[in-house]
């Protein structure tokens, strides 16, 4: 079966600085899969350049079996592939339930022009997003703060509102930034459920940027470790805590 | 079939300007004069509202694409006008509004030219660009004789009335508020908060941007278009940098992306600016220290009481 995203000697060059070197990984469908790595290691690089905000500057990635080269980032969703952001990166001045709604734009058959006319067909198709919009709200329970401005969430609900956002673009794959990154110990013990709980539910697979090593461990099935933009190991978490490599690089 | 509220909305204002406008003999001229140019200060702040306010960009070429469209309109209206020997009435009722399109439309022309390029740019960047585009605009019609040059361009039929400059204000309105008020319209919004999270929700935000910039620019080339047969009378300094400013205040002062206080301010600063004629060359000095005061005391805006829509039809 060939993978859902493939990076293949994956290269990306800043300058005179190898950001990224040479990365293979794969993603299969329905897969969670975690990609950890000491400060610096070139995570996030990873992620820009799989959501086509950086093009490498060698090797190639493949979503579904189709290049993405040169795509641009919304073309990217589009095809399948939503992230959240490592610094949320919310509408400020939308409604939880806009921030939600603006995502379901990618499934709209209407455009600018029905928006003027406001026939018939363009009033169904609003009721019915709304509709789902509700329905996605209400499955992580925050359908009673959706009026609210999404800046007044708690911290932890940010989090959430980012991964429903990203969920209502209907992604295959799921890129999720450091989602625990400020989260107290019950705070990430409900993450894991919830990012557990969305792989099944949505059926689609996670790729996760994380430093947390509980939460790492805890859910994902492989692991790929990176280190100054190398990949120096890639396993089940059993393997990677027993991995000497890793252990010197990053465990240890 | 039953209409949506907003449409019934946009009918009656048609109604209400056709009626007004039977009147307007009655009208004292100088009120009259003043109350069309509240109208078109409302269709130019609207319209700048949708760059500035709604999709967060910073246009300082307004008065530029003003003048695309008043230029344009009233060419039409005055080599076009006299050949074709028909009626003032029939010129008014029909060769009129077909010059306000054709000056929209080249306004929008011009909009996507300057925007196409430019809109990669961010904040004070795409400013400056604007900023240059007005200028430029503003010199290429001193110098082309065709359209009078430095001298102007005289003999303009005067057949802007308040029908024809509060039908457009309103279906200005109207656009602006209808292109927001769907899971499409979201979108500028969402561009306007963060464009890289929009990017990456799958929003198309450089069509985003220059659908602002085109819809925007066309509007501003229509209520050039009613300035031009209004005032019978165009020149080229009269859109130069402090016009755009004039707009781009308006809307500050509104409140970037509130639909109902930026209307309000346009008359505000449409009245305002008659009454502090008599102090001339000082009206200037006075703006400014307005904006200076507003800044320090109401970044949000004057007119922010109305709460934004959450999930408004």
């Amino acid at each position: 079966m060939a993978s859902l995203l493939q990076l293949e000697n994956v290269t990306i060059r800043f300058g005179g600085l190898t950001a990224v070197s040479s990365v293979s990984a794969t993603v299969q469908e329905g897969e969670l899969v975690g990609l950890i790595g000491p400060n610096g290691a070139g995570k996030t690089t990873v992620f820009n350049m799989v959501t086509g905000v950086y093009q490498p500057t060698e090797g190639s990635i493949a979503f579904a079996g189709q290049p993405t080269a040169g795509l641009k980032p919304f073309e990217i969703t589009e095809r399948g592939i939503a992230r959240t952001f490592q610094n949320i990166r919310l509408f400020p001045s939308l409604s939880v339930f806009d921030n939600v709604r603006v995502a379901f734009h990618l499934h709209l058959k209407h455009d600018s022009v029905h928006s003027l006319t406001r026939g018939p067909k363009f009033h169904r198709e609003e009721i019915e997003l709304r509709e789902r919009t509700r329905e996605l709200l209400a499955i992580f329970n925050l359908e009673r703060v959706q009026d609210e401005p999404s800046k007044s969430l708690s911290y932890g609900d940010q989090r959430r509102l980012e991964i429903i956002r990203a969920l209502a673009t209907r992604p295959k794959l799921l890129l999720l930034d450091e989602p625990a990154a400020g989260m107290n110990p019950a705070e990430k013990l409900e993450l894991m459920k919830l990012i557990q709980f969305i792989r099944d539910k949505f059926q689609l697979a996670i790729l996760l940027v994380e430093h947390d090593m509980k939460v790492v461990m805890g859910i994902c099935q492989r692991i790929h470790v990176l280190e100054y933009g190398r990949k120096i190991a890639e396993g089940t978490p059993a393997e990677i805590r027993a991995n000497p490599a890793v252990i010197a690089a990053y465990l240890g | 079939m039953k209409l949506p509220k907003s449409q019934i909305f946009l009918l009656v204002a048609l109604l209400v300007a056709g009626g007004f406008s039977a009147f307007s003999g009655r009208i004292d001229p100088y009120i009259l004069d003043v109350t069309l140019g509240v109208g078109i200060a409302i269709t130019l702040a609207s319209s700048l509202n949708l760059i500035n306010g709604f999709t967060g960009q910073f246009s300082l070429g307004h008065a530029g694409f003003m003048a695309v469209g008043a230029y344009s309109s009233a060419m039409l209206t005055t080599t076009l006008g006299p050949k074709l020997g028909a009626s003032a009435g029939v010129l008014q009722w029909v060769l009129f509004p077909a010059s306000l399109l054709l000056g929209g439309l080249v306004a929008a022309l011009a909009g996507l030219a300057v925007g196409a390029p430019s809109l990669r740019l961010k904040g004070d960047y795409l400013a400056i660009v604007t900023l240059g585009f007005g200028e430029i605009i503003k010199v290429i019609l001193q110098n082309v004789d065709a359209v009078g040059g430095a001298r102007g361009l005289v003999g303009i039929p005067d057949y802007t009335n308040l029908f024809w400059t509060f039908g457009v204000a309103a279906v200005t309105v109207y656009v602006v508020w209808a292109l927001l008020n769907s899971t499409y319209g979201r979108g500028f919004l969402a561009v306007a908060d963060d464009e890289v999270a929009a990017e990456a929700m799958g929003l198309n935000t450089t069509r985003y941007k220059i659908t602002a910039f085109v819809v925007g620019s066309f509007f501003a080339g229509v209520a050039g278009g009613l300035y031009a047969h209004l005032k019978g009378y165009l020149n080229p300094g009269g859109f130069d940098f402090n016009k755009s400013i004039e707009i781009v205040v308006m809307v500050i002062l509104g409140g970037m992306g509130r639909h109902v206080g930026v209307i309000v301010a346009a008359v505000l600063l449409a009245v305002l600016n008659e009454t502090l004629r008599s102090f001339g060359d000082y009206r200037m000095i006075l703006y400014s220290l307005l904006l200076i005061l507003l800044m320090l005391t109401r970044p949000q805006g004057l007119f922010t009481w109305t709460p934004r829509k959450k999930s408004a039809a």
